[in-house]
């Protein structure tokens, strides 16, 4: 079975609910602690949500220097999958692993409750089991998720297709800009997720791991997992990833 | 080795959006002042650093202010020297 490691800072508060989100979707998931620098031979990585730190100094950037950070990072610098959920994706952006920053939420609220988003590339070990870019429904709870980066980088985010998910309406039509409640958090161009250039780290606001099973009112999320332990999987097997796992 | 006393003041880059300056600024009708804008929030750091000399003491200043107490996609720092 793909073993995918879940990181596990002070202040994480959905690991558990990330490690069983990636079981239901076929992992052997296990925590890796921040203060280890090992990934315990991990085939991709997981950050998830919660308050890293306590979100002192600006959310994600004490979590950035922490052992297990140097690890993951070299992991992504070998190709090694991973994939940031909300606090998470605070960090790996804050590390400099996937290009922009969070601001905080343009209504300054802390934002708990469904939002409607779109995977926009479907070939993607983060999408390939999404299906047809139909909207997904899923939780948000943040209160910095306001996707930032300069115009520049914005448009060569969307030349290159490095835009991974979008804040879009029930029926599919794209969020606008500030003042739409679609777009929750006034992300600049309804950014809700992006990856790197190489296309091995992405990191999302939304919490799939929340919309992982029906009972929690939505499965639209396991998908996106699902679609992670499938390339970690074939990526197990790549000879590059052995001595940094 | 001597110490040190820095401060390093950090706020939001210009053009940047402020959600918390703006809200800030929609406060002051509430305080019946008036005529004032481009209101930016930021943060201080104060810390004190042993070093051999002054220039060596705000060479770790400038590297923490530039890798860990600011981000510099979206703020801008300054270093100050405080009294001992």
């Amino acid at each position: 079975m793909t073993r995918i490691g879940v990181v596990v800072f002070p202040g994480s508060n959905c690991d558990l609910d990330t490690l069983r989100g990636l079981e239901l979707a076929g992992a052997e998931a296990v925590p890796l602690w921040h203060e280890q620098g090992s990934l315990e031979g991990s085939a991709a990585v997981v950050l998830p949500g919660g308050f890293a730190y306590g979100d002192y100094l600006r959310a994600g950037v004490i979590a950035r220097f922490s052992p297990v950070m140097r690890a993951v990072s070299a992991f992504a610098a070998e190709g090694g999958l991973v994939l940031g959920i909300c606090n998470g994706f605070q960090v790996i952006a804050e590390a400099g692993l996937v290009p922009g920053a969070l601001l905080r939420n343009r209504g300054l609220r802390f934002l708990g409750r469904d939002v409607w988003i779109s995977a926009e590339q479907l070939d993607t070990p983060f999408t390939s089991l999404v299906g047809d870019g139909r909207p997904l429904r899923m939780p948000i709870a943040h209160g910095e998720g306001c996707y930032f980066a300069d115009d520049a980088t914005l448009d060569q985010l969307e030349r290159d297709g490095q835009v991974l998910f979008r804040y879009v309406h029930a029926d599919g039509t794209p969020a606008g800009a500030e003042g739409d409640p679609a777009n929750p958090n006034g992300s600049l161009r309804a950014i809700a997720g992006v990856r790197n250039a190489r296309g091995n780290v992405a990191g999302l606001m939304p919490h799939p791991e929340r919309a992982s099973d029906r009972l929690l009112g939505s499965d639209d999320g396991l998908p996106i997992l699902r679609s992670l332990v499938d390339a970690a999987a074939r990526a197990e097997r790549e000879p590059a990833l052995a001595a940094v796992r | 080795m001597s110490s040190f006393r820095f401060a390093v003041n950090v706020a939001p880059k210009p053009g940047i959006l402020d959600p918390q300056g703006r809200a800030v600024e929609g406060s002051l009708g509430h305080l019946g002042v008036s005529g004032v804008s481009a209101v930016r929030v930021g943060r201080r750091v104060e810390l004190t650093v042993e070093a051999a000399g002054e220039e060596a003491a705000r060479a770790v200043v400038e590297r923490l202010a530039r890798e860990l107490f600011s981000n510099p996609l979206i703020e801008a720092f300054a270093v100050e020297r405080l009294d001992p």
